[in-house]
């Protein structure tokens, strides 16, 4: 199995492969399955993606605690309407983003990419990428899994865990992740992609995880919006054949070392931060009662 | 390695809000369940951590219970477990703990019916994935990494040998073992991790046994 992302770019780069390949060449002889069988269940993953995307920009959906919601439509609404300034293909993903993330924060059907609460960055670029690229299904289902490969690394290497490493193992993750699929997508080299995952994890870095009332929803929807506009920008950057100073491997250990400096408060307590804001603490009394 | 499938990353397929407050926390339960092999008349659930914190807002409670009821991640009854109890007639309390534990999301379950009772202690280690790490008491190493199967057995000589003859037989092979008891000759435990899935007819020739009380598989 590959450890890190020198060892899985060395691998693409002998064997004159994609970093997809890669992955689902490793699926298939660790877990002893066919090619047809993997392919199968990722896209019942991207299904559910597709879905909960489709469904968080044409309902308003709305949370139990009614903190988030509908907001992925409006800014669906908004672009189909305006010409917006980041440009429409950014806006998209964002709008995307926000869906996945309202629609699992409203208890609705969602794929984990790395996490829940980071759900939104991977199909929200995917799905707004795909209108300018025109993949075909099979470029799809391979997005995904060159966002799984990265997210493996980092996932074994650093933490996927909010309650471990802040936010920045979760959007932070993600968004590197998405980086990277992006990249293959548009036609980069394997090296790129790993270029595209670290720069836009260095930006992550020290994100903590302060959600408001412990809930999944603020800051969470938005940290996924931005997160996902970050991921076309590190890719665009990796595209033009820009590179990270400090190597993807290096970045994805000083993530793991700032997730174990960082104080409990800041890792998924709902203690600090944004939680703990006069604010955060009155939309908890509110949904929770004085008593909690 | 602790993650070791693309799956891991790109999955599971749930029900919000958290894959490892919500997802993990059911999947929790469902090993419970399946370890218990019937479902609890009463259920104490105590939360260490991020759990005991936040436990609420990421529907913890509500996944734990679903997990217990036999639900799935992505199983939409898990929004009404609390409702599914009651008509399953499940009663269930939740703890909150201070102590530390050695995760942040920890919790230790308590399942009892008819006089019979067993505990386990789980964590969630992010993005849906769960490792058991105490079963009565019995430490366990339970790293979720590969199939595997529980066998609660008598602590008699050629148990582990019949159990093994099995896996053999089925040419499954085995990564980790572990046994442990608490006392000579009564109840003992194997762990043991397999690289290849097991299928339900292999638990069930290994069920029926001398000196095997209860088989369970763990992860697919």
């Amino acid at each position: 199995m590959f450890k890190t992302a020198e060892d899985l770019v060395q691998k693409a780069e002998q064997e004159d492969i994609k970093i997809s390949e890669v992955m689902i060449r490793q699926e298939m002889k660790v877990h002893d399955r066919s090619r047809e069988d993997i392919y199968n269940q990722m896209e019942r993953n991207l299904d559910v993606m597709e879905r909960a995307v489709n469904r968080g920009i044409t309902e308003s959906v709305r949370s139990v605690s009614g903190l988030t919601g509908g907001d992925g439509k409006k800014l669906h609404e908004y672009m189909m309407l305006n010409d917006t300034l980041s440009g429409n293909l950014t806006m998209d993903a964002v709008a995307k983003a926000m869906s996945t993330n309202e629609v699992n924060a409203a208890m609705g059907t969602i794929c984990a990419t790395p996490t829940a609460g980071a759900a939104g960055v991977v199909p929200g670029t995917l799905f707004a990428v795909k209108e300018k690229l025109n993949p075909s299904r099979d470029e799809m289902i391979r997005y995904l899994f060159v966002s799984g490969a990265f997210g493996f690394i980092t996932a074994n290497n650093a933490s996927i865990s909010g309650a471990a490493g802040g936010c920045q193992a979760e959007v932070g993750s993600a968004t590197g992740m998405a980086a990277a699929a992006i990249v293959e997508m548009a036609g980069g080299t394997p090296r790129q992609s790993a270029q595209a995952m670290a720069m836009a994890l260095k930006n992550m870095l020290g994100l903590v995880c302060d959600p408001v009332a412990g809930l999944v929803e603020v800051p969470c929807v938005k940290r996924n919006a931005f997160g996902a506009s970050h991921a076309l920008v590190a890719a665009d950057l990796a595209l033009a054949g820009i590179e990270s100073r400090i190597p993807c491997d290096e970045v994805i250990d000083a993530m793991y070392r700032i997730g174990e400096n960082m104080p409990t408060a800041l890792k998924e307590t709902g203690d600090g931060g944004l939680a703990a804001t006069p604010t955060g603490n009155r939309y908890k009394k509110e949904i929770f009662g004085a008593g909690k | 390695m602790k993650y070791r499938s693309v799956f891991d990353i790109i999955g599971p397929v749930m029900i919000g809000p958290s894959s490892s407050h919500t997802a993990g926390a059911a999947r929790i339960g469902l090993v419970a369940r399946q370890l218990f092999r019937d479902q609890p008349e009463k259920v104490s659930f105590h939360l260490y951590g991020s759990f005991a914190k936040t436990y609420q807002g990421h529907g913890t409670d509500v996944a734990l219970i679903g997990g217990i009821l036999g639900f799935d991640t992505s199983d939409p009854r898990l929004t009404n477990a609390e409702e599914e109890a009651e008509k399953n007639e499940l009663t269930y309390e939740f703890i909150i703990e201070n102590e530390v534990s050695h995760h942040p999301n920890t919790v230790k379950i308590v399942m009892e019916k008819n006089g019979r009772s067993m505990s386990l202690v789980g964590i969630s280690i992010g993005g849906g994935k769960v490792e058991i790490k105490e079963l009565n008491g019995f430490e366990l190493n339970l790293s979720g990494n590969h199939p595997a199967i529980l066998v609660v057995h008598e602590d008699k000589y050629g148990a582990i040998a019949s159990v093994a003859a099995v896996l053999a037989g089925k040419k499954i092979n085995i990564g980790h073992m572990e046994v442990s008891r608490k006392e000579e000759g009564k109840d003992a435990l194997m762990v043991i991790e397999v690289d290849q899935n097991v299928e339900r007819e292999t638990l069930e020739e290994i069920s029926a046994l001398h000196h095997i009380t209860q088989v369970t598989k763990v992860h697919e």
